[in-house]
């Protein structure tokens, strides 16, 4: 099978373009999350989706149907999350470890009541992009839209607390609602992300473009372009890779985007040799 | 008073360990050139940041340009330069450039977005710090002499009525350390910038401040610099011979 014969699949050209947005919000949240140091709140937020998810399906509301279950739970979560970190005196790993608990072991009691794993909940441990519908693909796009536009608003605010809260502060940055739009628009992107790569692969979806481009970026908005041009080159390759090749779609993403990874470290140890920063 | 930029009135702060400050009354007047000094856990930097709002106040009260702290918003007003080597993640993507113009943020309404006005504003700041050939360098690469210049460029770009620094010298060494300061008293001096300035360091700041607040855990004393000197309390405290050091040594 050559190249143009696997684009003109419709399931392929769905899988792209809804992978491609979702992998655009995942990079450009990611590079705010690492610096915030929240990079596993992805983690977090996709085992609260898992439990939401069999609340869901033991509702009977499949694919888009389930986001009217899924995203309130989860958007309540990432609040949750900030509001632990906040007044819990906890850190932001151990407020995400708590929700993150709570969220896996509710999908595995609510599925082991509702008659053991079935084979959509289990869809979600490791992502199905291939499966994914029209109407998936419609909703990804309006979210990707809205997001991108509230990033492009709240942009210098948000460089601004990922620089420093302290500082962000003092020049009238109002910190803790910019922070629940961070947590609130990741918990958008993870709901999305889970039909992508699944639970189990999510945070390399908002970790490894960004961890990329803090190797190679010389400015902020650079870093952010960087990791959102990986994401989505990265989504279009494992595609790829993973018909070509019949490997799973997630799991080849991934490994380019890990491969994307090694080479900007290689380059910058290259580049930088003496450099420890 | 229309001259009045800080004011507090029985000021209190205390941690999970303990009270750590006292009963703070002191009024910082317009022009003033504010050192707050003290030994290690005096509370020097609780007090900078309870007046910035950054912790919360126990008991007493305190106000920035006649509003009190829980309805301010002019934010614009005020430059703030904290410990740095706290604060800036060596990794963190972001250029010099980049980093002066977040402090225009406080200036700006929603979306907050830089124009190209700005931008200039930023060239001419960094000019102005004799650090312009670093704006395209990451904050990564620079000094500490460098990086504490162009924090300073952040916390001044805004053209702040009030200048805050806490201990803003502490990674330096003297001789950077005494140019700093001496580029604070300029500021002082040239835009009329109020200046309060944390520092252990009594006798470098005397040189420059025109006041000194002596605090560990409550005031025990607030006057000129060569009040400082003449004063008693802060003879029997240091000692003469400790004292007479401080003062002369410039």
């Amino acid at each position: 099978m050559n190249l143009l014969e696997i684009l003109s699949y419709g399931f392929i050209q769905r899988a792209l373009l809804a992978g491609t947005l979702i992998a655009l919000l995942c990079s450009v949240l990611g590079v705010f999350l690492v610096l915030r140091r929240l990079s596993l709140i992805g983690d977090g937020l996709a085992h609260v989706t898992f439990g939401s998810t069999a609340i869901a399906l033991a509702l009977k509301l499949y694919s888009a149907m389930s986001l009217l279950v899924t995203m309130p739970i989860v958007l309540l979560a990432s609040l949750g999350i900030l509001k632990l970190t906040d007044k819990g005196r906890l850190s932001g790993d151990a407020a995400i470890g708590l929700v993150s608990a709570l969220g896996i072991s509710a999908g595995i009691i609510l599925a082991s009541v509702g008659g053991g794993y079935n084979v959509d909940l289990l869809s979600y441990l490791f992502g199905n992009i291939l499966s994914i519908r029209s109407e998936e693909v419609v909703i990804a796009a309006l979210l990707c839209l809205g997001v991108m536009l509230l990033l492009t608003l709240y942009y210098n605010e948000l460089f601004a607390i990922s620089f420093s809260d302290e500082l962000a502060k003092v020049s009238g940055v109002r910190t803790s609602y910019i922070n629940a739009i961070l947590v609130l628009l990741t918990a958008l992107s993870v709901v999305l992300a889970m039909k992508l790569v699944g639970i189990m692969l999510i945070s390399s979806m908002l970790i490894v473009p960004a961890a990329s481009a803090l190797q190679l970026a010389r400015g902020f908005k650079a870093c952010i372009l960087l990791a959102a041009l990986q994401g989505c080159s990265s989504v279009v390759i494992g595609i790829i890779i993973s018909i070509m090749s019949n490997l799973p779609a997630s799991a080849s993403i991934v490994m380019v985007n890990l491969l994307f990874f090694a080479v900007a470290f290689l380059t910058r140890r290259v580049l930088h040799p003496k450099s420890n920063n | 008073m229309p001259g009045e930029i800080v004011s507090t009135k029985m000021l209190s702060c205390s941690y999970r360990e303990g009270r750590v400050l006292e009963d703070i009354s002191f009024l910082v007047e317009r022009g003033d050139y504010v050192g707050i000094v003290g030994p290690n856990g005096s509370g020097k930097s609780t007090l900078v940041k309870a007046l910035l709002g950054l912790i919360t106040v126990n008991s007493g009260s305190a106000s920035l340009f006649g509003s009190r702290l829980s309805d301010f918003r002019d934010w614009h007003k005020i430059g703030y330069l904290p410990q740095s080597l706290h604060l800036v993640n060596p990794v963190f993507p972001a250029t010099v450039h980049e980093t002066v113009g977040l402090g225009l943020l406080s200036r700006k309404k929603f979306p907050k977005r830089l124009n190209k006005s700005d931008h200039t504003k930023i060239n001419i700041t960094l000019e102005e710090l004799a650090i312009l050939e670093l704006e395209r360098k990451m904050i990564g690469e620079l000094s500490g002499g460098q990086l504490q210049r162009v924090l300073l460029a952040r916390a001044i770009v805004n053209d702040p009525e009030l200048l805050v620094l806490d201990e803003p010298t502490a990674a330096l060494d003297p001789e950077t350390r005494d140019r700093f300061y001496g580029m604070i008293a300029e500021i002082n001096r040239s835009r009329g910038v109020t200046v309060l300035l944390v520092t252990h360091d009594s006798g470098a700041i005397g040189e420059h401040a025109s006041k000194m607040l002596y605090l560990d855990k409550k005031i025990l004393f607030y006057g000129s610099f060569d009040e400082f000197c003449c004063s008693p309390e802060m003879s029997s405290l240091f000692g003469e011979h400790s004292q007479h050091l401080m003062c002369h040594r410039h």
